[in-house]
């Protein structure tokens, strides 16, 4: 009877409502999510894999109260229209990319948080907003940048140009801030994956284990929000919401094991199925032929199909596993990439990237130093501009007319400098120059500085391990050896569409330098328990003393009679007759 | 709360890990757990094993596991820190994750590892918390109906001095050591190389993986967790503050969170114009002109930007000084009188 009643009441449900389910199965699905795993065997025989998760909604989450979220995380969606976003960029990093030795990045991002931010041009208080958006990321990601406040944010004026839709660029509405000392481990990685539709259950981020990720000589999880064009003729945007997470593994070279690789190997996992959310699922492998032979490596399973793309200015080759082709599946039940050299590379042939750089300190001493930065431009013929952000906390006091740009022995001017100096505990120095490196020639690039001694109570804990400087950024449009040609970007695979790319001829490209550790001179922590006591100690006997002779009267005491043991030997002398003491 | 700074504090970061694991499988969610690390053990340089935290060299148990949401980590965790999250004196701009949302209602279990001594417990090598000031903190808790019933656990050395100044009703608490004593480490692991647990909560950890949520064990089974011929110094407890008997109070009571789920057949019916709800999209205006993509390296843009002229401020004080020094003693060296001479 309840049953029935029950199973009644249902299809009264279903029946009464006809207007709302129409519209819904006939009107398309706002959000779509797209996945991609690239692999790329590096050089020295490494291999980075790049895992790009992108979530695009076909809605302006700025205007209209929107309420429902399907694929796109509701914590960034309603962050984003709460806090008036335009762009948000997000980048937690352990360990650093080597440019000189595996080629230019796809998207490099500095050791330690990095975040860097747009606001809409109607946002009235600015820092308000950034104070508040890096707390409530604090929380979503487990990290600490409710570290960043003023004495780490700059606002660069040419760099970090929006990367998705503008309309004038004002500077003063983008905010930049980079955690050096940020730790990045499984807490962080646990609330990334949560974000993603399918969690870590199903298509391409099962393979995402920490115990493997972390194992690298690079990782790198990022979040990136902006807005983009719905279509081609571009009149209504849509917002993305892209995942990306590199991480290099570097069996071969710290000596553990073959150049051979295989998903399992890397990840001790294998794809067993897609994500049912998702619209495309794919796995490209590069297997660019180096100098134009033929093949040196051959990937098993075979593809399901090759695809060639100019990808930072190169021509390059993928093999495509398409997980959602139902052909993929049919002969295991489980996909597990394998890539086996066919003959040893020749190390010898190493290609060098067309721009790559190097920072360190140099000098000696716990008082003076030097900033050193050598930008290399390997290109045989085309000389290109380049621009360098440098940001130093105020602690190390720069001075700038110790700067000094010398290219191929002579000084190099820059077309554009500008300079914001520090101000104690308030705001960092800031470093922006746009410098024009000639074809083949490295740029040396050299500051000095004074380490400065801090209040007692502003150490960390750990203040012998050092302090850290921030990576410095370059933004160059590097010329491309192929001219790229205009592409779809719905077509073309994520990792190429990341950078919005205005001419084919030449590909823009963000590098970061090292971070530097600097040690500042320290004090002994222990000496303001030790001043206390000698302080007191002088105190109370000088002035104790001091005291006592001003305030004492003096008396002549009368001598005393003598204490009990004297009044017993005078008694027992008596007997004795002799006289008294 | 792990407490403890640097590599070979690893015991401590272990220690608090595997309260934090027992208490998230006895159904304990991370909304309700604030977990505070003083340092980073897992993806240190010097773990051989990164991504995870091990407690016993022979279960081989990572602690760390996959899903560990850590709040307050590495400089962080300091006292003020922890003042804050137990009083609710927290700065607005504090995301939930990071606070202590409890009432009246709710009974509060606290754990705390590092190196204390009589009296205090040490805070990364660089401040200490007193016991005085643990106790006024838990009076200000129970003055503002911050907790039912509060656990707390202490493993230092000499931990029995931290309790020893609570004076607020309904406070149960467990140390390690007693005065004078030193709580010790369990064993260390050649391979990483640090102690990897401390005596009193390895066993501690023992006696819960034996706890599952439906499990009636009460608290008189904990007092008798580690004997002196297991622990080496005397675990003490101390209940005179706590009303009810411990034997009735059971282990569930602070480690779990047992749900009460009762399911029913009958139907609900939902009303219609909430399900009309979703449809509804604001329409959007298109725009008149196509948007575009800025471009990346505007360099003739930028090589022509004027930068921002800054706003004339007044000289301040200082400057003010100094010129009035200078004339007045132009003045007093020149006279008055004679200034039309100079003019």
């Amino acid at each position: 009877g309840g049953m029935a009643a029950a199973a009644l009441l249902l299809l009264l449900l279903a029946a009464a409502r006809p207007g709302p389910g129409r519209a819904d199965a006939g009107r398309e699905r706002r959000d779509a999510l797209r996945e991609e795993l690239l692999l790329s065997p590096l050089p020295t025989g490494d291999v980075a894999a790049t895992f790009q998760f992108r979530t695009r909604w076909d809605a302006d989450l700025q205007r209209g109260a929107v309420s429902h979220y399907r694929l796109f995380p509701k914590a960034l969606g309603r962050l984003v229209a709460a806090l008036g976003v335009r762009e948000l960029h997000l980048a937690l990093t352990q360990g650093f990319w080597r440019t000189r030795y595996w080629g230019q990045p796809p998207l490099q991002a500095p050791a330690g948080a990095e975040l860097w931010v747009w606001f809409q041009p109607t946002v009235t208080d600015v820092d308000k907003a950034w104070k508040e958006l890096s707390n409530i990321l604090s929380g979503i990601f487990c990290a600490s940048l409710n570290f960043i406040d003023s004495t780490n944010t700059v606002i660069p004026t040419a760099s970090f140009k929006p990367l998705g839709l503008a309309n004038g660029t004002d500077h003063h509405l983008l905010r930049y801030a980079v955690l050096p000392r940020e730790v990045v481990c499984t807490e962080n990685l646990t609330p990334w994956k949560k974000l993603l539709p399918c969690g870590s259950k199903a298509g391409l981020a099962v393979l995402l284990k920490a115990e493997r990720l972390f194992h690298s000589s690079y990782h790198s999880q990022a979040v990136h929000i902006r807005p983009i064009c719905r279509d081609a003729s571009c009149l209504a945007l849509s917002w993305e919401l892209r995942q990306t997470l590199t991480v290099v593994f570097d069996f071969f070279s710290s000596g553990q094991g073959k150049k051979d690789w295989s998903l399992f190997k890397m990840f001790s996992r294998t794809l067993t199925d897609t994500c049912p959310l998702a619209s495309q699922s794919k796995v490209y492998v590069d297997i660019s032929p180096k100098n134009k032979e033929k093949e040196l490596l051959e990937v098993s399973p075979p593809p399901t199909s090759v695809h060639e793309a100019i990808v930072q200015g190169d021509k390059k080759t993928y093999a495509v596993y398409d997980l959602l082709s139902p052909s993929l599946f049919n002969t295991s039940r489980s996909l597990n990439v394998q890539l086996k050299w066919k003959r040893p590379q020749d190390s010898s042939e190493m290609p060098i990237p067309t721009l790559h750089a190097q920072r360190y300190v140099g000098g000696y001493g716990l008082q003076t130093g030097e900033i050193c930065t050598l930008i290399y431009n390997t290109h045989p013929y085309r000389a290109f501009p380049v621009i360098l952000l440098e940001t130093v906390p105020w602690y190390l006091r720069l001075y700038v007319h110790t700067l000094a740009i010398i290219t191929k022995g002579k000084e190099n001017k820059p077309s554009y400098i500008h300079y914001q100096p520090a101000q104690d505990r308030r705001r960092p120095h800031l470093l922006e120059m746009l410098i024009q490196l000639p074809a083949n020639s490295v740029t040396k690039i050299t500051i000095q500085f004074e380490r400065a001694l801090l209040k007692w109570t502003e150490y960390p804990p750990d203040p012998n391990h050092g302090f850290y400087v921030g990576s410095s950024v370059l933004s160059a449009l590097v010329p491309s050896v192929t001219a790229m040609k205009d592409v779809d970007v719905e077509q073309s695979p994520l990792f190429t569409s990341l950078f919005p790319s205005s001419d084919g001829s030449s590909y823009f490209v963000r590098l970061y330098t090292e971070p530097l550790l600097v040690n500042l001179p320290t004090p002994d922590f222990s000496m303001p328990y030790n001043v206390i006591c000698l302080t007191c100690t002088v105190v109370a006997v000088c002035y104790g003393s001091f005291y006592n002779l001003l305030t004492r009267t003096f008396h002549v005491e009368e001598p005393s009679r003598g204490g009990l043991a004297k009044r017993l030997a005078n008694v027992i002398r008596k007997f004795r007759g002799v006289p008294p003491l | 709360v792990c407490t403890s700074r640097f590599w070979f504090n690893y015991r401590h970061v272990a220690n608090t890990l595997s309260v934090y694991r027992s208490v998230k499988r006895l159904g304990i969610p991370d909304s309700h757990i604030v977990l505070m690390l003083a340092d980073d053990m897992a993806c240190n340089p010097r773990n051989p094993k990164p991504a995870t935290v091990f407690s016993h060299k022979n279960m081989e148990l990572n602690v760390y596991g996959d899903d560990v949401e850590v709040d307050y980590r590495s400089y962080e965790v300091t006292v003020e820190n922890f003042l804050r999250v137990l009083t609710g004196r927290i700065p607005p701009s504090t995301p939930r994750s990071k606070r202590l949302l409890s009432d009246d209602r709710s009974n509060i279990l606290i754990y705390m590892t590092g190196h204390g001594g009589n009296g205090f417990l040490k805070f990364q090598d660089s401040e200490e918390i007193t016991n005085v000031e643990l106790a006024d903190a838990f009076e200000q808790m129970w003055q503002k109906r911050r907790y039912n019933e509060l656990l707390f656990i202490i493993d230092t050395c000499q931990g029995a001095s931290m309790y020893e100044r609570f004076y607020s009703p309904n406070i149960m608490a467990l140390a390690s050591s007693q005065v004078g004593e030193d709580s010790l480490s369990h064993q260390p692991d050649l391979g990483i190389g640090v102690h990897l647990m401390d005596r009193y909560t390895f066993y501690v950890l023992e006696f819960l993986e034996e706890i599952h949520p439906a499990s009636q064990t009460n608290m008189n089974d904990l007092f008798q967790v580690c004997p002196k011929s297991l622990c080496v110094s005397t675990p003490g407890h101390r209940t005179d503050l706590f009303q009810r008997d411990p034997q009735n109070v059971l282990i569930t009571d602070f480690f779990g969170s047992v749900r009460k789920v009762e399911i029913t057949a009958a139907a609900l019916s939902l009303d219609r114009d909430v399900v009309g709800l979703e449809s509804k999209f604001p329409e959007e205006e298109l725009a008149t002109e196509p948007l575009k993509y800025a471009e990346q390296l505007p360099v003739a843009q930028i090589i022509h930007q004027k930068p921002k002229q800054k706003d004339w401020h007044p000289p301040g004080g200082f400057i003010l000084g100094l010129w009035a020094l200078i004339i007045m003693v132009f003045f007093k060296t020149y006279g008055i009188k004679h200034m039309k001479h100079v003019f």
